[in-house]
């Protein structure tokens, strides 16, 4: 990369060259030429003035004849002087002026700062490579919450896009390749605060050799790449990358929890939403009876997988099965789009239609054509293009998949909540009975607004109150930090969801579970209710008063009566 | 042969002996030390250091390096000189004199050091 420094100070040789000797020239003929006085005198321009009447000439200031009026034959010269440096001046400093513009100097000095900014960040930070919509989703999340994050991206309008965005960190950036280790090495890949390297690019190749220069790189880093082609994501886990996101596989998985656990959806729509989302409550979806599939391929393949198991009948609608290959159940050639193939399929009598071609303007028109034909009909609608954002809000699917959403989402919760994660991984084996009771716990709870989802570590940065506490010998049960102090016998708005003490897992723990160093505690609820508990958990002498303790004596005040045993 | 090479041998050895000229002689007498063959090494010593810019080698840096030093005293010198000679009214002393002609000499040191490298640069790679 320094290549191009040296290659900057060859190529200013010639330059300034020229301008030495067409200076040294034009000052040796001045100071070489006799000039006259009014009385007649010979006088001789010292080299001095020789020079200070070159440089104002070459660069066309003029001030005139100075010190003194010059004779005709320093004139003579002059006028070959001017020609002569007035034309190596432009030349020179023109070619210098281009050579500070080249756009290969430019980059590399682009590169050193992107460089040196990510080398001066202090605090955890992520990698995030590729920063088309999952990128701008995740760093808008991240640096909401004051998280770092690097971007790289080899497209300069993204880069340029992200610099104009308001976020409250700063994201150093930088247009270049990601396939190349220098970049990424640059980006900060070896920093002993890179938490994690994000490969989220649109190319499944980028993103393979991009986790692959990471695990060998920095092996701790914890890598998360997006992959929607199965051997390429086969590939990535085999050198273990930590997450390979899917988004097709994502929604059908979804989609599949969608029609068999309704409240399990619901909770996971409402604690996976983000901030500003609107809490709604799903349309159920109808369970077994006929389902359209439009198109099979990436997406139609994996929904079909999913659902084939269940106890549904799946018709499948697709243009060009000599591409996607052809699904062993019954399917129907066409697009979809017009009504005569809708009515082979027996939209009249099914129940549910997903569409997902990759044509945002193919899936909208087959949502309209089967609405119009079967009202009733439960819509999936695949989203391929933000640009398209409000004719699908219009269109007004049941369920909308937005792949780079999806991945987006599922990042945000891996990287700040990984309880919530372990959460869902563990309410996935209750049964619907439960999922329905924390439901409408949650619901009583919140009444319309979004809950907040937290996490609470017991330890000394985040909880020094409670530590002070359990080395005093006390024992604060949960239920003490959820009361409300300012009104004895209430308790705050949010529901303890999980509890993780030493690798043991404790699903909605009981009021009067222990809270001790070292535990790890997820909740969701009101807003203020998290500012609540997080004071209990920082301000001694309110967590003392929770727990009904005298209040505590200041640290002034302990200090003399360790020295004065009398002010007990 | 490489002519590029040739070149910037050329100006490297014709800087040390312009230099050499001019700082011999008694230090302190204007009359053995010319405002030409000065001015001269002036340039001479610019081309050189140009000349240096922009190889990427230990020892091209060790060269530009030399360049930079020497032409940092000649222009110390040259700033000495037009001040005597135009600003100050004491004019051209031998005390102004002899830290013009100090000054190029401590360019010359430099200036062998370049020739030095030059020569043990060429001399490693013959073998």
């Amino acid at each position: 990369m320094d290549n191009i420094y040296f290659l900057i100070l060859r190529r200013m040789r010639k330059p300034l060259l020229a301008l030495v000797v067409v200076y040294s020239i034009a000052v040796f003929g001045l100071v070489l030429i006799p000039g006259r006085d009014a009385d007649g005198n010979v006088w001789y321009l010292g080299f001095f003035h020789a020079f200070y009447f070159v440089s104002y000439m070459a660069t066309t200031i003029g001030f005139g004849e100075l010190p003194q009026e010059f004779s005709d034959a320093q004139r003579l010269w002059t006028v070959f002087c001017i020609y002569a440096s007035v034309t190596v001046w432009l030349y020179s400093v023109g070619s210098l002026i281009a050579l500070l513009q080249d756009e290969s100097l430019q980059r590399a000095l682009a590169e050193g700062r992107f460089a040196a900014s990510v080398r001066r960040i202090s605090t955890p930070f992520f990698l995030i490579v590729g920063y088309g919509q999952t990128g701008r989703d995740l760093v808008r999340a991240l640096t909401s919450e004051r998280r770092r994050a690097v971007v790289i991206d080899a497209d300069r309008e993204r880069i340029n896009g992200l610099q104009l965005e308001k976020l409250r960190e700063f994201v150093p950036s930088l247009q270049a390749d990601a396939q190349s280790p220098d970049v990424l090495l640059s980006g900060g890949m070896r920093h002993h605060k890179c938490q994690a390297v994000l490969a989220l690019t649109s190319s499944n190749e980028v993103n393979l050799k991009v986790a692959l220069a990471a695990k060998l790189l920095h092996p701790e880093v914890t890598v998360i790449c997006r992959s929607d082609s199965n051997d390429i994501s086969a590939n990535m886990l085999s050198f273990d990358t930590n997450y390979v996101l899917n988004p097709f596989e994502i929604f059908a998985v979804y989609l599949r929890a969608a029609l068999t656990a309704h409240c399990l959806t619901i909770l996971n729509d409402w604690l996976g939403a983000l901030r500003d989302a609107q809490l709604s409550e799903p349309r159920k979806p109808p369970a077994g009876g006929r389902w359209v599939l439009c198109g099979f391929g990436r997406f139609g393949k994996a929904v079909y997988r999913e659902l084939e198991g269940l106890d549904c009948e799946l018709m499948v609608i697709e243009s060009r099965p000599d591409r996607t290959g052809m699904p062993p159940t019954a399917w129907i050639h066409g697009r979809g789009t017009e009504a005569e193939t809708l009515e082979q399929a027996g939209i009249r009598d099914a129940v549910g239609l997903i569409a997902g071609t990759d044509s945002d303007a193919n899936n909208l028109s087959i949502i309209m054509t089967a609405r119009a034909m079967n009202p009733e009909l439960y819509l999936v609608v695949r989203e391929n293009n933000m640009v398209n954002e409000d004719l699908f809000r219009a269109v007004d699917a049941d369920i909308r998949m937005h792949p780079s959403l999806i991945v987006a989402n599922r990042i945000r919760t891996l990287l700040r909540l990984p309880l919530l994660s372990q959460f869902f991984d563990l309410a996935r084996n209750q049964d619907e009975a439960w999922a329905c009771a924390l439901v409408s716990r949650v619901a009583a709870l919140l009444q319309d607004s979004v809950p907040e989802v937290w996490e609470h570590r017991i330890d000394a940065e985040d909880a020094p109150a409670l530590l002070d506490a359990a080395r005093d010998g006390l024992k604060p049960r949960l239920a003490d930090l959820l009361a409300d102090l300012r009104d004895p016998g209430a308790t705050l708005p949010a529901i303890a969801l999980l509890h993780q003490r030493e690798g043991r897992l404790d699903l909605l723990p009981e009021p009067d579970t222990l809270v001790q160093p070292g535990d790890r505690l997820l909740f969701c609820g009101r807003t203020w209710a998290r500012s609540r508990i997080r004071w209990k958990l920082v301000d001694p002498d309110i967590l003392s008063n929770a727990l009904g303790q005298p209040e505590r004596a200041g640290w002034l005040w302990r200090q003399l009566q360790s020295r004065l045993p009398g002010l007990r | 042969m490489n002519l590029e090479k040739v070149v910037f041998g050329f100006f490297i050895f014709l800087a040390l002996t312009l230099n050499f000229g001019f700082f011999v002689g008694e230090i302190d007498n204007p009359a053995h030390h010319h405002v030409r063959e000065f001015v001269l090494l002036f340039i001479v010593n610019a081309v050189a250091l140009i000349m240096k810019l922009g190889d990427r080698s230990q020892v091209d840096a060790m060269l530009l390096a030399t360049g930079l030093v020497a032409m940092l005293q000649l222009i110390g010198a040259a700033i000495i000189w037009i001040l005597a000679a135009h600003v100050w009214e004491s004019g051209m002393t031998p005390g102004v004199m002899s830290s013009i002609v100090s000054l190029a000499g401590g360019a010359m040191v430099a200036n062998v050091i370049s020739v030095v490298l030059l020569v043990v640069e060429t001399v490693t790679l013959r073998r």
